[in-house]
C-alpha cells in the first residue's frame, strides 16, 4: 500500500487509528441502518410494494432520496416529478465523490461497486479519520456494515410495516442527526472556519426550507463552502 | 410510468451521480483552492443535514421538544468526551423517554 506524504511510515498508532475507524463505522452502519425499518414502513404505507421498497434500498441505497420518492408516491404525485426530484437529492453524493477519489483512490471493478457506496454516512466516517489508511478502513467498515443493515431493515419495516409501532418512539430519529454530529464534532471544535461555514450552512438550509421541494436546501448549503474557492489559499 | 419505472430509474440516478463524483478528473481537483472547497463541503452538507433532520418536517420547519432535547443530551455527551455509541444510545434514550412521558 503506497503512503502520502501526511502519513508517517509505520506510525506506531496507524493501527489504533485504524480500529478507531473501523468501531466508528461500526457503529454508524448499525445505529444509522437501523432507520431501514423507517423507510421499509413508510415506503409500504405510502403504497410500495415489499419487493419495490427493498429493491429501492439495494439499488438507490441512499435514504434522503428513498424517502423522498415514497413521499411523493403516498402523496399521489407524479412518478417522473418524484423521480428527478429523488435524483437530484442525491447530487450531494456527487460532491462527496469528488472529495473522497483522493483518499479511496479506485480503478476499475473496484471503482464501480466503491460508488455505490458514495453518501453521507460514509463521508462522514471518512472524514472524520486521521490519515488515508485509517480513512479508508472507516469507509468501507461504514459501506459494509450500513448497505447489510440497511437494506435488511427495509424488509423487515416492509415486511412488518402493520405491525411496527411509531419509529419516532423510541427515538430513532434523533439517531440519524446525533450520528452526524458526533462525526463532525471534531472537526467543528478544531477551526474557525469550519464553524462559521457549519453555522452558515445551517441557516441556508433552514431559511430555505419552507421555500425548495425537501433535498434541495441540503444541496443549496454547498454554497457556503464557496468562499474558499475565492480566497486565496489559507494554511491547512 | 409505473412504479416499478420510477424505483430503478431512481435507483440508476443515485448511482450514476455517486459515480460522477468518484471519476471527476484529478487534475481539475489538484488546485488547491477547489481542494480546499471539496475538503469544506461535507462540513457544509452534513451540518444542513443535521439542522434539516432536526428542524424540518417536509417543507415545514418544526420544533419538536424531545428530539431537541435528544440532540442536546447528544451535545452534553459529546462535551464530555463520550464514545461515539454512548452518544447515539443517550441521544435516542432522552428523545424515547420524553416521548414516554408525553412530551
Amino acid at each position: 500500500m503506497s503512503v502520502t506524504e501526511t502519513e508517517e511510515v509505520g506510525a506506531p498508532d496507524e493501527g489504533a487509528r485504524t480500529s478507531a475507524a473501523v468501531r466508528d463505522g461500526l457503529g454508524v452502519g448499525i445505529a444509522v441502518g437501523m432507520s431501514g425499518l423507517a423507510f421499509g414502513a413508510a415506503a409500504v404505507t405510502a403504497g410500495l410494494t415489499v419487493a419495490q421498497a427493498c429493491v429501492l434500498s439495494l439499488l438507490a441505497f441512499t435514504g434522503a432520496s428513498q424517502f423522498a420518492l415514497a413521499g411523493v408516491i403516498g402523496g399521489g404525485g407524479g412518478l417522473v416529478a418524484g423521480s428527478v426530484g429523488a435524483v437530484l437529492l442525491g447530487g450531494r453524493n456527487a460532491l462527496y465523490g469528488m472529495r473522497l477519489a483522493d483518499t479511496l483512490r479506485v480503478r476499475g471493478w473496484r471503482r464501480l461497486l466503491t460508488a455505490h457506496a458514495v453518501i453521507d454516512e460514509t463521508t462522514a466516517v471518512a472524514t472524520a479519520q486521521h490519515g488515508r489508511s485509517a480513512a479508508r478502513a472507516g469507509f468501507y467498515t461504514t459501506a459494509i456494515s450500513l448497505y447489510l443493515v440497511w437494506n435488511g431493515t427495509t424488509l423487515l419495516g416492509a415486511a412488518g410495516a402493520a405491525r411496527l409501532g411509531d419509529p419516532e418512539a423510541i427515538g430513532l430519529d434523533v439517531l440519524g442527526p446525533a450520528a452526524f454530529l458526533a462525526l463532525l464534532w471534531p472537526r467543528l471544535t478544531a477551526g474557525r472556519s469550519e464553524v462559521r461555514i457549519a453555522l452558515a450552512a445551517a441557516t441556508i438550509a433552514l431559511a430555505a426550507t419552507p421555500l425548495l421541494p425537501p433535498g434541495v436546501p441540503v444541496m443549496l448549503a454547498a454554497v457556503a463552502a464557496l468562499p474558499a474557492l475565492i480566497r486565496r489559499t489559507e494554511p491547512a | 410510468m409505473s412504479v416499478w419505472v420510477a424505483v430503478i430509474a431512481t435507483g440508476l440516478g443515485c448511482y450514476a451521480l455517486k459515480l460522477g463524483g468518484l471519476v471527476t478528473p484529478q487534475r481539475l481537483l489538484d488546485d488547491p483552492r477547489v481542494r480546499r472547497f471539496t475538503e469544506l463541503v461535507p462540513v457544509a452538507l452534513l451540518t444542513a443535514l443535521i439542522a434539516v433532520q432536526a428542524l424540518a418536517d417536509g417543507r415545514t420547519l418544526e420544533f419538536d421538544a424531545a428530539r431537541m432535547a435528544g440532540l442536546g443530551a447528544a451535545v452534553a455527551a459529546l462535551l464530555l468526551r463520550a464514545p461515539f455509541l454512548v452518544v447515539l444510545v443517550v441521544a435516542a434514550g432522552v428523545a424515547a423517554g420524553l416521548r414516554l412521558l408525553g412530551l
